[in-house]
């Protein structure tokens, strides 16, 4: 088996290599170098869910150690269960990108083709590890490939973002990710320098060393994962990515760091931990959840849009594993179980929702020129199996039964609900809080999905581009479907994957297992309530289908068409085909009663009503935006630091791939010394 | 042996569920029109009105899309599972083991999304407008709703609505003051979740009013009469949800016996009966709101409810 782990990430090195020389060989077979590369990507990718099912089934795979690396610290792979159920994610996603990419991404220069790979190889890497250095080193490589990724992007693929300067800004996230995430190896490692996963695991950081472990994995992962206040790169690097990664960096990047922190955090340091443990977890997912969703009801450009929704998500699945380490801490294992059931389901739900609804954007931005909301609007008549997948996506987005995201929802509300039996005033005032936050989170997510599928898809054209618009073509239709079809069957199946995953969930809350989880059902407790996706989807389509016969009996006419009624409004001139463009909502129009209700209260945005100037007729045009989220939202020193590696970047010369490479490892190679030389440094440490 | 009962208390309880929620709208509007020195219309005018539609040929406008035929039936069908799961007059019927708080939030979103794609479908000003306020003020609810639940969770032990009734009703009388709170914090849910808050009348079609209505200004005929039907049932299920769960006593369990079962429908009957008259009564007397005010309700509804949860921690803490 050990050669399974070994190869895939070979497999993906050896296409990014090629995917690099593609300029200097001609194209094999008549196959053009780009289809090759999206097509052996693809191929892994379906390698790696095949892997990462085996592994789930069988319990996972030993770990084996390399004939590479220092050698203070060999690198090893393995395959456990928490890190095949984020295979799984990967794999799937990332076959589906792979498909898109064949067909989207089919002419793409040379200078595309190896970021996409060694994104993969690295993401795959870090699932694979088996010590933390290993797992960092992946983690590390993540980040060089996504920043050579957005470096590489074309410079017309940004609509009003400068694709050099996400990567900039997203390179100083990755630094500061890095640079809190090896000091906090090198301290779970201690004295002894024992990285590997199971040497972790038996001496789990305790006292002011556990203090400084969760000070440092928070910002760390969460700043790849997108949490708050950390968020800042996401929505920004989305309008600069281009090609099929744009869709993997929100739906499996994001995911991948939420892993990190969930096996630093809970699976490694989690034994024996005190109560607090989850706390700091559970308030930043809290207030990611919010603000990403209420962002995603915001914004105009859907890239953007998806970006902050899947911060929202993110926010979600961190709450869950800041519940499950409580709950652990607290010694109620079956709610422990629970709320990481939750995460679990709602991670690999939200991955696969998340990058359905990314590569439709870029469908449709294909198909309907643009990416931004206002130019958007009927294209459910133009390109119908497209808009079918997003409805289901967006659905399962929106946290509606009985599809994918309400299962994970379900499951989090409820641990949310039973945790009040830890007994602490403060944690459950904390809980009860997190309730109201999350359910929030959810009704908000609903309210920006439905937006989103509404304004893009529903109403009139907001342009004539929009007229132009055509199907998708059959691999596209193809990769697309198969997301949607996951969305549902994740909902509908919640049991028996989570008895799939019992490793999984054991990992993270020591507990083994979901115990009432049946294959029709979960439950949260004996006593507890049912959630029976299943047969709430056999009852719904029963009653649907009685319905449309009951419609046929009782009410026989066809319908007919006939202008729209519009409240009265007087239909409108030949030279507007399709109406008044401005009596259609648009974007912001459709986000502003939230935005007043809301949004104001909660900061971050501004807006409001400019005086006209005198004897002005014209309707009033109200002012609104969100604060510039980069610099308002990151604490003052991460600024300047930001400032400074900026400039850095900048005397390396333009952001080319290959500086970034230098750049990336030169720093990823220096921080790795740093964790080599740390423990001995550590003041308490031994002597050496 | 115990499963005939639960399925032929279900089919029972679909089919008075069918009849019953036009009724009840009609009820409330007749009610509401004796309040303020009206005559109204019959009780029974509703289900004219659905005849009438039923038989008109729909029109759907020119760039509507499948949506707008879809979209009713599946909030129709979506409000009839959640409607089913509430128990009625009797406990323990078929669907019971689903019916679940969290699950009946849920299928009332999926009526909701529905509702407000219809309303976006047609591209008009005031659809959007609709769908726009239907979702912020729905997103505002949610966090009540959840709370509230969390306090008969916290009480019950489940969330289960059958479970819920059964601990309540079981449990040691007497007025519990989290329990108020958590009612108090339902009702406003309610009032907003049936489009009935008093920035919104549901009886006139005042454009810069509507919030529900503003979403069916396209539907027509038999479309029309599903929505209608759908937002009957959407009152019904609610006023049964707080039936159960406040007034659970006379609720018979589902093998009581057709005897049972009369007492069981008398107490609904009587229950439903007075929540229609409490719903008339606050919407005959509530003065109109601005539509920025709804935050502040509903934030008010928030505070109860987390009050409510505090107080619980608190009696726990010391028992």
């Amino acid at each position: 088996m050990t050669a399974a782990l070994v190869l895939p990430p070979c497999l993906l090195l050896l296409l990014a290599a090629a995917g690099a020389l593609a300029g200097r060989w001609p194209a094999p077979a008549g196959l053009p170098m780009a289809r090759l590369v999206h097509g052996g990507c693809a191929a892994v990718s379906a390698g790696l869910a095949l892997l990462a099912v085996l592994a789930l089934a069988q319990g996972g795979v030993a770990a084996a150690l390399l004939p590479l690396g220092p050698p203070w610290a060999p690198l090893s792979l393995g395959l456990d269960a928490l890190s095949a159920w984020f295979l799984l994610l990967l794999g799937l996603a990332g076959l589906a990108a792979g498909l898109f990419a064949w067909e989207r991404e089919g002419a793409a220069p040379p200078r595309r083709l190896l970021p996409c790979p060694l994104l993969l190889a690295a993401m795959a890497l870090t699932l694979l590890a088996a010590d933390a250095f290993t797992l960092l080193l992946g983690f590390g490589l993540m980040s060089v490939a996504a920043w050579a990724l957005l470096a590489a992007a074309p410079p017309e693929a940004g609509e009003g973002a400068e694709a050099g300067a996400a990567a900039r800004h997203y390179l100083g996230f990755a630094l500061f990710a890095a640079a809190c995430l090896v000091p906090a190896a090198g301290l779970m490692g201690g004295p002894a320098g024992d990285l590997s996963f199971a040497g972790l695991r038996n001496a789990p950081p305790q006292g002011w060393v556990a203090v400084a472990v969760l000070a440092l994995v928070l910002p760390g992962a969460g700043a790849m994962a997108g949490l708050v206040p950390l968020h800042g790169w996401l929505p920004l690097v989305q309008p600069a990515a281009a090609g099929p990664a744009f869709a993997l960096l929100p739906g499996v990047a994001a995911p991948v760091a939420l892993y990190v922190m969930a096996r630093l955090l809970l699976d490694l340091g989690g034994l024996g931990q005190p109560l607090w443990w989850g706390a700091p977890l559970m308030v930043a997912g809290a207030a990611s959840a919010v603000l990403g969703a209420l962002r995603a009801g915001q914004e105009r450009d859907t890239g953007v849009l998806l970006a902050c929704s899947a911060i929202g998500h993110a926010g979600l699945v961190t709450l869950a594993l800041g519940l499950a380490a409580t709950l652990r801490a607290a010694d109620l294992g079956p709610l422990a179980a629970l709320a990481a059931a939750a995460a679990l389901l709602h991670a690999l739900a939200h991955g696969l929702f998340t990058t359905l609804l990314l590569l439709v954007a870029g469908e449709v931005r294909h198909a309907a020129g643009s990416r931004h909301l206002d130019r958007l609007g009927a294209l459910v008549h133009a390109m119908p199996v497209v808009a079918l997948c997003a409805l289901l996506g967006a659905a399962a987005a929106a946290a509606l039964p009985p599809l994918s995201g309400f299962a994970g929802g379900w499951l989090l509300l409820q641990a949310l609900l039973g945790a009040w039996r830890v007994g602490e005033l403060g944690f459950q005032l904390l809980v009860a809080a997190c309730t109201a936050l999350a359910a929030l989170s959810l009704a908000l997510g609903a309210a920006a999905m439905l937006r989103f599928w509404g304004l893009a898809f529903l109403g009139r054209p907001r342009g004539p581009r929009t007229l132009g618009a055509q199907e998708a073509p059959p691999v596209v239709r193809a990769a697309l479907m198969g997301l949607a079809g996951l969305a549902v069957l994740l909902g509908l199946l919640p049991g028996p994957l989570l008895m799939l995953g019992s490793g999984a969930i054991a990992a993270l809350s020591g507990h083994p297992g979901l115990a009432e989880a049946a294959p029709l059902s979960v439950s949260p407790s004996l006593r507890g309530s049912d959630y029976a996706p299943l047969p709430l989807a056999v009852l719904l389509g029963l009653l649907g289908a009685g319905l449309v016969a009951l419609r046929h009996r009782l009410s026989p006419l066809p319908s007919r068409r006939g202008p729209a009624w519009d409240g009265g409004f007087q239909a409108p001139p030949p030279h507007l085909p399709f109406g008044d463009p401005a009596t259609q909502p648009s974007a912001d129009g459709f986000a502003r009663p939230l935005r007043r209700m809301l949004a104001d209260m909660l900061g971050g945005t501004r807006g409001g009503h400019p005086p006209p100037p005198p004897h002005d007729t014209g309707p009033a045009r109200p002012e609104d935006g969100f604060r510039g989220p980069p610099r308002g939202r990151v604490p003052g020193f991460l600024a300047t630091l930001w400032e400074r590696l900026a400039a850095a970047a900048e005397r390396l010369g333009g952001p080319g791939p290959r500086q970034g490479l230098v750049l990336g490892f030169g720093t990823l190679a220096l921080l790795l010394l740093l964790l080599a030389l740390l423990p001995e440094g550590m003041p308490g440490g031994p002597a050496p | 042996m115990t499963l005939f009962p639960a399925i032929l208390t279900q089919l029972l309880h679909a089919a008075l569920l069918v009849a019953l929620a036009p009724l009840l709208v009609g009820l409330v509007r007749w009610l509401k029109a004796r309040l303020l020195g009206r005559r109204g219309a019959h009780p029974l005018q509703p289900w004219r009105d659905l005849r009438k539609l039923l038989r008109k040929q729909p029109v759907l406008a020119e760039g509507a899309s499948p949506v707008s035929v879809a979209a009713p039936y599946v909030a129709l069908a979506a409000t009839l599972a959640a409607a089913l799961m509430v128990p009625g007059f009797a406990r323990g019927m078929a669907l019971a083991p689903m019916g679940d708080l969290i699950l009946v939030g849920g299928l009332l979103a999926v009526a909701r999304c529905a509702l407000a794609l219809a309303g976006m479908d047609a591209g008009t000003a005031l659809g959007g407008l609709g769908a726009a306020r239907a979702m912020g003020f729905a997103s505002l609810a949610e966090p009540a709703f959840l709370l509230a639940v969390m306090v008969l969770a916290m009480l019950a032990g489940t969330t289960n609505l059958d479970g819920i009734g059964a601990a309540l009703g079981e449990g040691p009388a007497g007025l519990r003051l989290p329990l108020g709170l958590a009612l108090l914090a339902l009702l406003a849910v309610a009032l907003a979740g049936n489009g009935r808050l008093p920035v919104d009348s549901p009886g006139t079609t005042l454009e810069p009013a509507m919030v529900q209505e503003a979403m069916l200004l396209e539907a027509s005929g038999r479309h029309l009469a599903l929505w209608e039907m759908q937002a009957a049932l959407r009152l019904a299920l609610w006023l049964s949800l707080l039936a159960a769960v406040f007034l659970p006593f006379g609720t018979a369990p589902a093998d009581a016996g057709p005897l049972g079962w009369l007492l069981g429908l008398a107490a609904w009957g009587l229950k439903l009966g007075l929540l229609a008259l409490a719903l008339a009564a606050f919407e005959a007397a509530a003065a109109r709101m601005r539509v920025l005010r709804v935050p502040e309700f509903l934030g008010a509804a928030l505070l109860l409810a987390l009050l409510g949860v505090v107080l619980l921690f608190l009696s726990n803490g010391l028992a």
